[in-house]
């Protein structure tokens, strides 16, 4: 697939932009700060309804404006898609596909799907947790969007869970003077402790029922990223040890005594055997199972801290070099080619899946050796379409030519 | 910010469900612009309704007398209940014309986030309805998102030693929505195809 059409209104810096797009390659340069990566990024946009760049969206509308839209023309095959997304921050986004309202923008997801290369992802080798757990939901999201409602529903357990932890703890110390006491309290007023406890046992086994979802989704993902990433960081850096990665649960760590094995061969691990090690089809039924039995384990942990202690969203990807993580071990260049090995990893599952997604290289070249730098060229060059952005021309790779635009100044200038 | 009535006007709106902010401002100098007559009335059916309209003593929907339409009609099956959030769920579920049961209206959902616990709706009141056995289904048709899902798990466990058939609507309902949104062919069909609630 490809963009064959960018327009911009209010988003970022632009007031508005209109930009022509084709197949192959096409590299956006322009010294910093003009506006280069504003457009990749509403590219990326589309396909992910979120930015590489930030959390929220406020920052992505223009300073001034009330809300910003990116529309993006896509061509698969012979079909063509107009995508328009509507950012209204701190509201409800809208969409509309080929100028219908769609109820959900949502609904959009997996229209438009891409892999965006950028400075942010050495954050995926050297960064939180949280890093490497967005890259895993993204990933299932552009695989199947229907994931975007897994997350979202998963997300809101999570508050609901948090909320009423919260309530509890109040009202077990009292709670706070005013309003929110009163509220605790009245949880408890006509069936006492147990009433809350009750609603938690209800929240416990949604949390495990779309826990399990996501979890059981995330130990597929990781098994069939990990040959990918392998032989993309071999390609790489050639010298180096092997790069894997193994999927650390919440629900393996801590877990019963001596229970580091599948000891009533039931197909399922006790505390630490759930890696990416065992595998295939994890049955989510199962997962939901462990899951429901961990939050019983740390109950009370969790009554004294008000969060919830143990599901997907604490859970992480440990990335490894030969016998070593890379995180705190790897060199600066390894960090470097084990982030590009899994963004590659991610371009190969979705070309697999379903034909090549978008490419997009903000500002990647720059940060690279010349070998990794010809090496992520060579493999990149034969996909649909790849936009590429650099401040100085010498930036872009010769195996990379094609479409040229200069960006200055508030403006996108087609010069070759 | 406007002189005082005109601000206090601006903010009860804005208290309403569905009005924001800029909303409320145009409802506002709508109403000081029409003509007084038009006010008036609109200022006595607030009034009328709520001195008129009353909750129904067994089911809590809303009503014109002590009970309401349903709860008075005799020819209603009394042996099953169909649980909702409101009261507008029950005029979805009568157009669709499938079910001729009871009606219990909980006023809500179960919602932490929203400082809603079972205590802040009428799970009680039903529990007492449920008492002397008459009852042998409850279908438990609150809305097919989260906090309706809990809600019904919730009700599902603590009626679980009644040992009544307790149903759910099938799925086929659109996922995150209001029931009330489900068109009355959709929820027709979920009434027919209701499902065993295990829990
Ligand atoms: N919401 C916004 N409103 C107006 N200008 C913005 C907004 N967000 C970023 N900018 C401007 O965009 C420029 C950065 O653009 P960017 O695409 O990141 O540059 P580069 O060409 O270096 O990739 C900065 O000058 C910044 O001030
Ligand atoms: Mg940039
Ligand atoms: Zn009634």
């Amino acid at each position: 697939m490809h963009v064959a059409h960018l327009s911009l209104t209010d988003f970022r810096s632009y007031a508005s932009a209109e930009v022509a797009l084709e197949p192959g390659v096409t590299a956006f340069v322009g010294p910093n700060g003009q506006g280069k990566t504003n457009l990749v990024e509403a590219v990326g946009y589309v396909a992910s309804h979120s930015s590489h760049r930030v959390a929220g969206d406020a920052p992505l509308v223009r300073q001034g404006a009330a809300r910003a839209i990116v529309r993006a023309l896509i061509v698969r095959d012979d079909r063509r898609a107009l995508i328009e997304l509507e950012i209204n921050p701190g509201r409800a986004n809208r969409a509309r596909l080929n100028r219908a309202p769609i109820a959900r923008p949502r609904d959009t997801l997996g229209l438009l799907r891409s892999v965006l290369f950028a400075p942010e992802d050495l954050a995926l080798v050297k960064g939180d947790p949280a890093e490497r757990r967005r890259f895993l939901d993204d990933l299932l999201v552009a695989r199947a969007p229907r994931f975007a409602g897994v997350r979202a529903d998963y997300d809101r357990v999570l508050k609901q869970r948090g909320a009423l932890l919260r309530t509890a703890a109040a009202a077990r110390r009292g709670g706070p003077p005013g309003r929110r006491r009163a509220e605790a309290e009245a949880a408890f007023s006509a069936a006492g402790a147990g009433d809350v406890l009750s609603t938690l046992e209800v929240w416990d086994a949604h949390l495990a029922a779309h826990g399990a979802e996501l979890l059981a989704a995330r130990l597929e993902l990781v098994e069939a990223l990990r040959p990918l990433v392998a032989g993309a960081y071999a390609a790489l850096a050639p010298s180096s040890a092997a790069a894997d990665l193994v999927y650390r649960s919440t629900l393996s760590t801590g877990g019963p005594p001596d229970g580091d094995a599948d000891r009533d061969g039931d197909g399922v691990p006790g505390a630490h055997g759930l890696s990416t090690g065992l595998g295939k089809s994890v049955d989510r039924a199962v997962l939901a199972e462990l899951l429901r039995a961990r939050l019983l384990e740390v109950r009370q942990a969790e009554l004294e801290r008000s969060v919830t202690l143990v599901g997907p969203h604490r859970d992480d990807l440990l990335l490894s070099l030969g016998d070593m993580p890379a995180r705190g071990y790897a060199s600066h260049g390894e960090s470097w080619s084990f982030a590009l090995a899994l963004k590659l990893a991610a371009f190969e599952l979705l070309r697999a899946d379903d034909g090549d997604p978008v490419l997009i290289l903000d500002d990647v070249f720059a940060e690279l050796d010349s070998h990794r730098r010809r090496r992520l060229a060579e493999i990149v060059a034969p996909a649909e379409q790849v936009l590429i952005t650099a401040a100085v021309a010498e930036d872009v790779p010769a195996e990379l030519t094609g479409a040229w635009f200069d960006v200055a100044e508030g403006g996108v200038a087609r010069v070759r | 910010m406007y002189e005082g009535v005109v601000q206090n006007l601006i903010d009860e709106l804005g208290m309403l469900p569905g009005v924001g902010p800029k909303s409320a401002q145009r409802i506002a100098f709508h109403l000081l612009a029409a003509d007084p007559a038009d006010v008036k009335r609109l200022a006595h059916v607030l009034l009328e309704v709520k001195a008129k309209v009353r909750f129904c003593q067994v089911c809590g929907n809303v009503a014109a007398e002590e009970q309401c339409r349903i709860c008075r009609d005799a020819r209603r099956d009394p042996h099953v209940i169909c649980v909702v959030e409101e009261s507008k769920d029950v005029v979805a579920i009568e157009k669709t014309r499938e079910f001729r049961g009871r009606y219990h209206v909980l006023g809500g959902a179960i919602s932490p986030i929203d400082g809603i616990g079972p205590d802040d709706l009428r799970v009680r009141e039903l529990m007492t309805r449920l008492a002397d056995g008459v009852v042998t289904e409850l279908i438990l048709a609150t809305d097919p998102n989260l906090e309706g899902e809990a809600t019904a798990t919730y009700l599902a466990r603590l009626v679980k030693p009644m040992g009544l058939k307790v149903t759910r609507l099938a799925s086929g309902l659109p996922v995150g929505g209001d029931l009330e949104y489900a068109d009355e062919v959709t929820l027709g069909r979920a009434f027919e195809g209701r499902r065993l609630l295990d829990v």
